[in-house]
């Protein structure tokens, strides 16, 4: 078995800035991987270097064996369509609120090719109650949904695909602390049942060890620790990731 | 009997780099073996390092120097230096551990953390009740459960997939009587079936009746002053 996705040496500048510092990471096929660090870390670009919406200034992405990095841009379109999903921060990046809860859902299905109306909606269906929203508001706009219940939404719209790999964005930022522990839940439910290979971006710790079966620390467009969930959490060797984990309130 | 697990040269020190970078050095050298069918007991006192053996055998703590070797699907392998995979791969199948506590995952219920530990659904239940876990707790996330009831939740997922290897962490240090009973219980039955087991242990009466050796963990001092002869 080989790694899904493997990057390597990837540098870039934002102006003088460092987002990128020598970074190589890869993820092995159902492996959950959080990289965590403050705001301005670079761990978003990371996740959108490694996406291919980026391209940084060096380095290498390679995905199942293709240069993701050479990849033309309906290439790369078209992963994003079947094995690949990505989840934003905020639902309303990754949902179209013209087109309602269902068929943001079975939009993504025709993408991928599916041309039977009947079986798109009734994918559809299934996929609201997987994500736990009621199938019987599937022709509902999703601005008539809850920000949680929106970020589930989107989770739907991207895993309908089954996709292999799944970049997600800080996916509990900004909603209720009560609503999080939900999504979390869920993905990790889904990640599980999926056999889902999912890049994680968060700031969260207890997301983190929650969700993730390894953990990449980011500071300065560097990984300065990384290693097994646990491990890296309860024994952290370097000193910026002994400051997060220890800033951790406990609940 | 089958050699299950071979610490060598252990050693494990903390560097508190947000206290000035002090080290803290608690293993020097430590060396342990465990075979099929036996229980070791670690014995020490307080701060002396039990836990943090306990836990740099289960991976939780990374180790600065040794080998950790154990029997996963018939070969000996370097545990210690094992990559992220194959440590889950190691603990999903051959080393079980029950720590103090029950970190609880929001709304799972308590049966599926057994299952999820890979345990039938039937024998998950079973050994719910077994732990005086009745049934209408099954279905409800431990969350609200006494820490009593959620250290037998953790007890049933770590006596559940029937490891070859079990580490166990004050096992029955929230537990009254009756489920001490049942852990003494698991615990021999365990050991009938040839599993190895490293355990904690500060009831000694407990201690006494699993234990088939006490390996004594001692704190490592400064290091001597030079003398004047």
């Amino acid at each position: 078995m080989s790694a899904l996705l493997q990057a390597e040496g990837l540098r870039l500048r934002f102006g003088a800035a460092p987002a990128l510092d020598g970074v190589s990471v890869a993820i092995w096929p159902g492996e959950v991987v959080a990289v965590v660090g403050e705001s301005g870390s670079g761990k978003s670009t990371l996740l959108r270097v490694l996406s291919g919406q980026i391209a940084p200034d060096a380095g290498t992405v390679h995905y199942a064996g293709q240069d993701v990095l050479a990849l033309s841009e309906a290439g790369r379109r078209r992963l994003m369509r079947t094995e690949w999903g990505y989840v934003h921060q905020n639902a309303r990046d990754g949902l179209r609120l013209g087109v309602s809860a269902g068929g943001n859902v079975g939009e993504r299905l025709m993408a991928a090719g599916e041309r039977r109306y009947g079986s798109i909606r009734e994918v559809a269906a299934r996929w609201m109650e997987r994500v736990e929203l009621d199938p019987a508001r599937m022709d509902e706009p999703p601005r008539n949904f809850s920000g949680g219940m929106q970020q589930r939404l989107q989770i739907a719209r991207c895993l309908v695909t089954e996709p292999r790999l799944v970049f997600m964005d800080e996916p509990t930022g900004g909603l209720d602390v009560s609503v999080q522990a939900r999504l979390l839940d869920l993905i990790r439910k889904l990640a599980k049942e999926m056999g889902l290979a999912v890049f994680l971006v968060t700031h969260d710790i207890a997301a983190a060890r929650l969700l993730a079966h390894r953990i990449l620390v980011m500071r300065r467009g560097q990984v300065v620790e990384e290693g097994l969930a646990d491990r890296v959490l309860d024994d952290p060797r370097h000193p910026y990731t002994q400051l997060l984990v220890s800033s951790v309130l406990a609940a | 009997m089958t050699l299950l697990l071979k610490a060598e040269g252990l050693r494990k020190g903390f560097t508190l780099h947000l206290q000035g970078g002090i080290s803290l050095p608690v293993l020097e050298g430590e060396a342990l073996e465990l075979h099929a069918g036996e229980c070791v007991a670690l014995s020490g006192p307080s701060g002396a390092g039990k836990s943090t053996l306990l836990r740099c055998l289960q991976g939780n703590y990374g180790v600065d120097a040794g080998r950790v070797l154990l029997r996963h699907r018939g070969a000996m392998v370097d545990f210690a230096a094992a990559e992220p995979r194959l440590v889950r791969d190691i603990r999903a199948e051959t080393l079980g551990y029950v720590s103090q506590f029950l970190r609880v995952i929001p709304r799972v219920p308590a049966l599926e953390i057994v299952v999820e530990a890979g345990v039938e659904r039937e024998a998950a239940r079973a050994l719910l009740r077994r732990m005086n876990l009745p049934d209408r707790l099954h279905s409800l996330p431990p969350a609200t459960f006494s820490g009593g009831e959620q250290q037998r939740v953790n007890l049933a997922r770590g006596f559940g997939p029937a490891y070859p290897i079990l580490l166990l962490d004050e096992p029955t240090a929230s537990l009254d009587a009756a489920n001490r009973e049942v852990v003494v219980a698991l615990i021999l039955e365990a050991k009938a079936r040839g599993a190895g087991i490293i355990g904690i242990f500060h009831d000694e009466e407990v201690r006494d009746r699993v234990a088939d050796r006490l390996h004594r963990v001692l704190p490592i001092g400064p290091a001597p002053a030079t003398e004047a002869a």
